[in-house]
């Protein structure tokens, strides 16, 4: 791994990023109408009903906050690469001293800067315009955070794999693929609300438990360490598995020859 | 008439390289070597497996059969290394359309690991009369110009071995020949190997020092261009290509 490579294929997307201000404005735009949105219909509720169902709707803000975090590490990763891809440059990259892992390192590093300015417009506003404010999370935000960012890492990597595999037809793969998890991770609701069966599906994946870790912290302030600890452990399986599944396709790609037609057309 | 054997170090060399796609052979034990100084001219008719060859030397592609090797490497084990004394143009691909093309350039010559990007830009721009470009967004150039961005970016690094696949296609004549005189002028000054495939015949004649003519993967013949044109009834390497193409063969006059 070779730093000066990696620290130029980041330059490479900031510049994308400067040159192209609506880039920007994607990053900023959702997460502030979900909140500005969803954060007005907590004050309505919290105003109209009474504390439990205010509590509730809390945690549906939270839910959707610390989603959001996860799934622009998620785009940081599958939508910079398919940048190369849309700009023909992928070519340009493949033929360059460019290992696989900074490639791929460089596209964690912009999945995590794009983080970086989500989670500070998300909390600015939150801070300024609301009762509820993401600093009730306080220091827990970081593992959370951090254990997010880590399968949004591992779905990112898989997205890729699919668009290596399928084309450019598996493009919108990129934005369905968390989706597909959502049900799955109890972003809204807790696991013991989900369907029995649904159950042990759920406790597989990382984000669970900083959900669940969530919705303790903000009723009592504090949450099961296990919790974090079990994300953490089970995302570096994810990311180890994404990783392998990437590798693999891409390989596959270079088998079949189609890596050059798929950078060049 | 046989030419002396080539001294000069062997940087790029294919043993037997096949490529099947479905059952079809896109290369078939095509076996090469290009020396240190020299360039090798891919002749063909279109599907006759240029791209191919030059897409399994840069490792987009894995071989189905044979051996590869650049500096005396084995070319799949040492990639990296390879490719880092090695570069790449094509009128196919392009750098990114969005960024500025001195943006571009910068974070090429950063992951090429030039000492100092900056001048070497100025230096390779200036040489292809395209410093007035520096400021342009890159999606908005004309074809020419882009094809002398990309070659700025082939030469970066310095490179000993250039692959050049199509660099002039799609461009003026009047282009089109200022680029072959730099690709000339800085191959002699740099001693570069370079591989280079063309449909222009004018390219080849001026810019390559050996042809190889291809045909459904396999090679027909190979030589300087008068040695091709001495071996053939025709005139031209443009009547050579052409019964090549239909018939797969330099046909003599019997
Ligand atoms: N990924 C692929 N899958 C299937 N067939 C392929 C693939 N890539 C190339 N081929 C086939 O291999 C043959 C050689 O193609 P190649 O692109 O190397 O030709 P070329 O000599 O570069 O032609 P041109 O002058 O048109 O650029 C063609 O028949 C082509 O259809
Ligand atoms: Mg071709």
């Amino acid at each position: 791994m070779n730093l000066q490579t990696i620290s130029a294929l980041v330059l490479r997307y900031l510049f994308l990023y400067t040159r192209t201000p609506m880039r920007m404005v994607e990053l900023v735009f959702w997460p502030v109408v979900d909140l500005v949105v969803w954060g007005n219909v907590t004050v309505f509720i919290q105003k109209n009903t009474n504390p439990e169902f205010g509590n509730f709707v809390l945690f549906f803000l939270g839910g959707m906050i610390l989603w959001d975090i996860m799934f622009r590490a998620q785009q940081g990763v599958a939508i910079s690469f398919l940048e190369d891809v849309w700009t023909r440059n992928l070519l340009n990259v493949f033929v360059a001293p460019v290992r696989t892992t900074e490639y791929v390192s460089a596209t964690f590093i912009v999945g995590f800067l794009r983080i970086v300015v989500t989670a500070i417009v998300l909390s600015l506003i939150s801070w300024f315009g609301y009762t509820f404010n993401v600093f009730t999370l306080s220091w827990w935000l970081i593992p959370f955070f951090a254990n997010l960012m880590l399968f949004g890492w591992s779905l990112g990597m898989i997205s890729t794999a699919l668009i290596l595999r399928w084309g450019q037809a598996a493009e919108s793969l990129a934005w369905a693929i968390p989706f597909f998890f959502q049900p799955a991770v109890a972003v809204f609701y807790r696991v013991e609300d989900m369907p029995a069966w649904s159950q042990p599906i759920a406790w597989c994946f990382p984000p669970t438990y900083i959900f669940e870790g969530m919705r303790d912290v903000m009723k009592s302030g504090s949450m099961n360490w296990s919790y974090l600890w079990t994300s953490a452990g089970l995302n570096l399986l994810y990311l180890a598995l994404a990783g392998w599944l990437f590798l693999w396709i891409l390989n596959l790609t270079r088998k079949r020859g189609l890596l050059t037609k798929f950078a060049t057309q | 008439m046989s030419a002396p054997p080539d001294t000069r170090e062997v940087i790029l060399e294919a043993r037997e390289l096949t490529r099947e796609f479905d059952g079809v052979k896109a290369l078939d034990r095509f076996s090469f070597q290009l020396h240190r100084g020299e360039v090798l001219g891919l002749l063909g008719a279109n599907g006759a497996g240029k791209t191919t060859a030059m897409n399994c030397l840069l490792g987009l592609t894995l071989p189905t059969g044979g051996d590869l090797f650049a500096f005396g490497l084995e070319l799949q084990r040492h990639r990296i290394q390879i490719l880092q004394r090695s570069n790449f143009s094509s009128a196919y691909t392009a750098l990114p359309g969005n960024l500025l093309v001195g943006q571009n350039l910068l974070v090429f010559a950063k992951i090429y690991g030039v000492k100092d990007p900056k001048a070497k830009i100025a230096e390779l721009m200036e040489l292809l009369e395209i410093s007035h470009l520096s400021k342009r967004v890159t999606g908005q150039l004309s074809a020419g110009e882009s094809t002398r961005v990309n070659l700025v970016k082939a030469f970066l690094n310095d490179p000993e071995l250039l692959m050049l696949d199509e660099p002039t296609a799609s461009l003026d004549p009047d282009i089109a020949d200022k680029v072959r005189k730099v690709v000339r002028k800085v191959q002699r000054e740099r001693n570069i190997g370079i591989l280079y495939t063309s449909h222009n015949m004018r390219d080849i004649e001026e810019v390559c020092d050996r042809v190889i003519f291809l045909h459904k993967g396999r090679i027909v013949c190979e030589g300087t261009p008068a040695q091709i044109l001495a071996r053939s009834s025709s005139s031209s390497l443009e009547d050579v290509f052409i019964k090549i193409a239909r018939d797969g063969e330099i046909v003599d006059e019997a």
